[in-house]
């Protein structure tokens, strides 16, 4: 139920984007290519169907046989009607359990195919590189991979059996009811027409209103969620007038456009009934005549009837299935689009694996760019001796983290180049470089698993001992014990109460955790309230011992002790140096590092 | 469902005319077997008798006529269902939304926000649904199965009987898989949720992924609960596939045994094959219209769960939790004072204690401390969102208790931590829906040093914002939210946690702004930073509640270590005095 409101959103979403023929057609091949792994099962379940379809067609003829046998009072053939009704039992019987069996058969293929259209996108998308995630939302993605694939999996299950049981009820009723009598199908000449009218009617009518009222439904869950997060301010500033004033616009547009989709909505459901009706009642008027000159049995109006039942079920719900077939082929259609994403640029042959990092790090002329039109970083040079802290400093967006994103590899230099002693990074596999840094990030980033798994995340043969050590480095080991299942606590959304801070402090156990020779801090302690700031102040000098440190921070009083301090502005290095001599230069970082007094 | 009712008796008219149109056109549909009975029964052997055909032609006539009244019938009255409905469920839905936004804060809290977000949309669309529903197949399902019902017992008792054996049966199915589907599709839901929780985490945190090479560790997570999810969905539908098959079977077989019942009922002269072919339809009309209404139970029981869940919070009485006017009528000379106050959320243990302070018009109030040491709370305690457990609040020289709430509420400009932005203009975002002039707005933003950015913008002060603001940085959306409690010249300015992602000189900048303003505002700060709050008249350090210190910036580097110590190591303690 939680998800609903995601999913009236994202329907309006999918269904802006009309898919074209070809594009169509190159979805359904590559659909086939996950079905194909399960051939076998494929035709199985067709011939099921098929049997099992045949099998529900014979019943109303025997049915309309029996009846016949009724001649009159007295007169009833009773070995003929126990024969007729006793296989029209077993048909029945049979049918069902073919039935049974084909659709728990199609569950599973269905279910199998989206767990491995699941595994396949997820794999993909770890291949990714970080860019595409910066760049895409989170909502879109999880929504390929739940929502897109869910429908996709349905269609699977049901659509493929219910298109080869329409056929061939159709078909065959069809052909049972011209071997009944030829003049009686002449009904259909006028109710298959309406039944396509109607079809129509909901495609082009009825369709549009419901995808808006899906829009409009999402407007208002949307406008609902960000109200109530804001309660409190509108409270604050007694605006609860207004903000209903509000509400009652959307909420107005939202129930009507539920009504206007139901008000021509409305007319599906009677209309299907009024030509069934409509069949029904032509079918008796014309029936009867031909029965009253005895060109067919009552038996056989009876069979007719029923077989004109089935035949007109799959003609009405045809429009749905088309329907329901498009929203799978745009769902695998945007599912496909993801996993055609052009993964992280592979490593170099005979790419080179950093072993005993000393820790200098070189940047030569680097620029980079998000996009190609705007640069971020111009031609930006810079060396880190081995253990040294070099800190980088500038006001926001001028491109502190953005070094980070090359230093890591998670982005590629546009120019320029990164070398790590001596080794260009582009030469080095990317798991070895990665693994030569550890990292304290301003987002912190706990996982769903419990605490003793977050901390050892990275260092899995880390001994609990190690564990243990660096969560009181980091002073959250006290925090850790209060809890009532101490390092097993699982972390979860809406479970135990941690602070910001303290997830911060738990990323930092991480890093104390790792042996990497290099360090990246970016605003590491921002989320850590000033008081426990003072009291890890050691663990953090401790953690950066030995290590070549790169810093990025507000407060100014960090990087003070820096050995080198970048300051970044507009995408350049305006000036660099130690404090005492950046503050002698009395220039940009004068300015900034004295505005914390003014 | 009292609170169901009190919202359709406005259209319960209107209800009611739809609700006779329904029965009115569902009459005429129950009529068509009959009339085929007597077809085939009556209207052909006479016509073979005497060679009239007209009672025939009639007959045909009255057939198409009844399909007809039928389509007309069903169609205006699904409309008027659409109408009533929506007419009581916009009305509904405003209550709610109005009543959400007065409920209290420690209302709120037991709620829980999501609950309410939930019970707004889930739950609101779930009683339209239903509403609408029993509306339409509510009428039309009983009459149809009551009057089916009866139909075949005038036209034949006896095989009646048979299809009154075979409807428990049916209900008793259809029941008991849903029974037990239901808790599997739950299931299936809460794996659901694991997964999206796990791919949520990867996106979030690809970068430490990708950094501690455990992009194959990640895929292996991934894929067990993939499994999980594969599992539980095949479990759930495995277990609903049955429903199908075993209705045609008791569908069919009931049949089946209608007409071996027929054969001895025709042999002995009681009844004539005509009418069981017309049985035949009844049957089916009858079964199709039994699984309806079960099915229609299952909705309602989902409905009015929903309708349950919204007339719990309808039925908050905000009137009594609205603070009343009980003050003591004292009054004092500063602006805002604190004497001796106490709080606590849940009445245990303090969540401030003995709190005490006065602060001059004009003046400016730092409260600085670490995270849960009561700087919310207080800043709560001064918009009156909750009543002190002990002590007296003066605001604007009176008791805070004598203050009518719109009035006190009508002084502040606040900032909150985390505060909210909504789709609108940038514009909009600041006035707040308030009667703000185009001056004040630009001086505004100029003041919270948001002018320049809000100039970049396509669109400038017209730009609009996505939901919840997510198009800006994290420092513009903080800089909008002190613009909107600037705008408006308020008495007292609060600002709760509202430049920690600023960088240090524009956060000087904003203050000075704020400091040159005439007159100026009365201000409450809360921050992390020293440097935030240094320059303030009266600096509190919150520490678990209580106010350990209380003085000016230099008094406090003398007197409280502990800001001593925090200002050392945020400033380099380099500064000269």
């Amino acid at each position: 139920m939680s998800n609903m409101p995601v999913k009236v959103g994202r329907m309006a979403l999918g269904e802006k984007e009309p898919v074209s023929l070809k594009r169509q057609a190159q979805v359904l091949v590559r659909l086939w290519k996950y079905l194909a792994r399960f051939k076998g099962t494929l035709i199985l379940a067709l011939l099921m169907t098929v049997i099992s379809n045949l099998l529900a067609l014979v019943g109303p003829r025997l049915s309309g046989e029996a009846i016949d046998a009724m001649v009159g009072v007295g007169n009833v053939q009773f070995n003929k009607v126990f024969v007729y009704c006793g296989l029209m039992l077993g048909f029945y019987l049979f049918s069902a359990l073919f039935s049974y069996f084909l659709n728990i058969m199609m569950i599973r293929l269905g279910k199998k195919v989206a767990k491995d259209m699941r595994k396949d996108l997820f794999d993909h998308l770890m291949e990714l590189p970080v860019g595409y995630f910066d760049r895409y939302q989170v909502g879109d993605i999880i929504n390929r991979i739940s929502y897109d694939i869910d429908t996709i999996n349905t269609s699977l299950s049901t659509d493929f059996v219910q298109i080869c049981t329409s056929v061939i009820t159709v078909v065959g009723s069809l052909a049972m009811m011209v071997a009944i009598s030829p003049i009686l199908v002449l009904v259909f000449a006028v109710t298959i027409p309406l039944s396509m009218w109607v079809t129509k009617y909901r495609a082009t009518r009825v369709r549009p209103l419901f995808r808006k009222r899906s829009e409009k439904l999402g407007e208002l869950n949307g406008y609902v969620e960000e109200i109530l997060s804001g309660q409190k301010t509108v409270k604050a500033y007694g605006r609860e007038e207004q903000m209903s004033r509000r509400f009652a616009v959307r909420n107005d547009e939202s129930v009507n456009a539920y009504y206007e989709a139901e008000y021509q909505g409305s007319i599906g459901g009677p209309s299907v009934m009024f030509i069934n009706n409509l069949s029904l009642s032509l079918i008796s008027a014309l029936g009867t005549i031909l029965y009253f000159n005895n060109m067919i049995t009552l038996g056989d109006i009876s069979s007719f009837v029923l077989y004109s039942r089935r035949f007109s079920g799959p003609i009405n719900e045809f429009a749905n299935i088309i329907s329901e077939l498009q929203s799978a082929t745009t769902a695998a259609e945007r599912v496909f689009r993801l996993m055609d994403e052009a993964g992280e640029v592979a490593d170099v042959e005979n790419a080179y694996s950093l072993t005993d990092v000393k820790g200098r790090v070189e940047m030569d002329r680097v620029s980079f760019g998000y996009d190609e039109h705007r640069t971020i970083l111009h031609n930006l040079s810079l060396t880190a001796e081995p253990g040294s802290v070099v800190a980088i400093v500038g006001p926001t967006g001028a491109g502190k983290t953005t070094i980070i994103n090359l230093l890591m590899r998670f982005y590629d230099v546009a120019d320029g180049e990164i070398k790590i002693d001596g080794h260009p990074i582009k030469q080095l596999t990317r798991q070895s470089l990665r693994a030569a840094y550890s990292m304290v990030l301003q987002d912190t980033w706990l996982f769903g698993g419990t605490i003793r798994d977050n901390i050892a995340y990275g260092r899995e043969d880390a001994t609990n001992e190690e564990i243990v050590a660096a969560a009181k480095a980091a002073h959250i080991h006290g925090f850790i014990e209060q809890l009532p299942e101490g390092y097993d606590t699982v972390l979860t959304d809406d479970g135990i109460n941690i602070s910001k801070g303290q997830k911060q402090l738990l990323t930092i156990a991480r890093a104390m955790l790792s042996k990497a020779p290099m360090l990246i801090l970016d605003e590491a302690t921002s989320n850590v309230d000033s008081r426990t700031e003072i009291i890890i102040q050691d663990a953090m000098r401790r953690l950066m011992q030995d290590k070549t440190c790169f810093v990025i921070a507000h407060r100014l009083s960090t990087v003070r002790t820096a050995d080198n301090i970048l300051v970044l502005r507009d995408g350049d290095i305006v000036e660099q140096g130690t404090h005492t001599q950046l503050m002698q230069k009395n220039g940009f970082y004068r300015q900034i590092y004295d505005a914390q007094f003014e | 469902m009292k609170m169901l009712l009190h919202y359709l008796r406005p259209v319960r008219w209107k209800i009611a005319r739809g609700v006779s149109i329904k029965f009115f056109g569902s009459l005429m549909e129950l009529f068509l077997p009959s009339l085929l009975a007597y077809l085939l029964d009556t209207a052909v052997p006479n016509a073979r008798a005497d060679g009239n055909l007209r009672p025939i032609y009639i007959y045909s006539g009255l057939m198409l006529l009844c399909a007809l009244l039928a389509l007309i019938g069903n169609i205006a009255a699904n409309r008027m269902a659409s109408a009533s409905t929506r007419d009581a469920v916009r009305i509904m839905r405003r209550d709610l939304f109005d009543k959400t936004l007065r409920l209290s804060d420690a209302r709120i809290n037991a709620f829980s926000v999501p609950t309410l977000e939930m019970r707004l949309t889930g739950d609101t669309y779930n009683v339209h649904r239903m509403v609408g529903m029993m509306q339409r197949m509510g009428i039309r399902a009983p009459i149809m199965l009551i009057g089916g019902v009866v139909m075949t017992a005038v036209m034949e008792p006896v095989l009646t009987l048979i299809l009154l054996a075979t409807l428990p049966v049916i209900a008793w199915v259809m029941l008991s898989v849903t029974h037990k589907g239901v808790p599997l599709y739950d299931k299936l839901q809460q794996k659901n949720d694991d997964m999206v929780r796990i791919v949520r985490e990867n996106i979030t945190g690809i970068r430490v992924v990708k950094a501690l090479s455990k992009t194959e560790y990640e895929k292996e997570r991934f894929d067990g609960i993939n499994t999980d999810v594969s599992d539980a969905e095949t479990k759930a539908g495995v277990t609903m596939a049955l429903t199908n098959p075993v209705m045609n079977i008791l569908l069919n077989s009931g049949l089946t045994f209608v007409i071996l019942a027929g054969a001895y009922r025709v042999n002995s002269g009681l009844t004539q094959a005509g009418t069981i072919i017309a049985f035949m339809s009844y049957f089916t009309i009858i079964l199709n219209a039994m699984m309806t209404v079960t099915r229609m139970f299952i909705m309602c029981s989902k409905g009015i769960a929903s309708a349950n869940r919204i007339a719990e919070v309808l039925n908050v009485d905000t009137e009594a939790e609205e603070l009343a006017e009980s003050g003591s009528g004292e009054t004092r000379e500063d602006m805002l004072v604190f004497e001796n106050v106490c709080f606590s959320y849940n009445g245990r243990g303090n969540n401030l204690e003995d709190v005490s302070f006065s602060l001059r018009k004009g003046g400016t109030l730092g409260i600085i401390g670490a995270t849960g040491s009561g700087k919310t709370t207080l800043i709560k305690l001064i918009m009156r969102f909750y009543d002190a457990g002990s002590g007296k609040i003066f605001v604007d020289g009176r008791d805070i208790k004598d203050i009518p709430i719109s009035e006190l509420r009508g002084m502040f400009g606040v900032a909150l931590q985390n505060d909210f932005l909504y789709a609108d203009t940038v514009g909009s975002n600041i006035r707040f829906e308030r009667d703000i002039d185009e001056a004040e707005l630009r001086s505004a933003a100029e003041r919270a040093q948001a002018a320049e950015f809000i100039a970049e913008r396509k669109d400038g002060f017209e730009d609009m914002l996505t939901q919840s603001g997510h198009n800006l940085s994290g420092g513009q959306r903080q800089r909008l939210l002190v613009a909107r409690a600037l705008a408006g010249d308020p008495k007292i300015l609060i600002l709760d946690d509202s430049s920690s992602a600023l960088d240090y000189r524009t956060d000087a900048a904003m203050r000075s702004a704020i400091a040159d303003m005439s007159p100026r505002p009365t201000t409450v700060v809360v921050a992390q930073r020293v440097s935030s709050v240094m320059n303030s008249d009266i600096i509190l350090v919150l520490d678990d509640g209580k106010a350990i210190a209380k003085g000016t910036h230099s008094e406090l580097m003398q007197t409280c270590e502990v800001y001593a110590q925090i200002a050392q190591t945020q400033m380099g303690g380099e500064e000269d005095e």
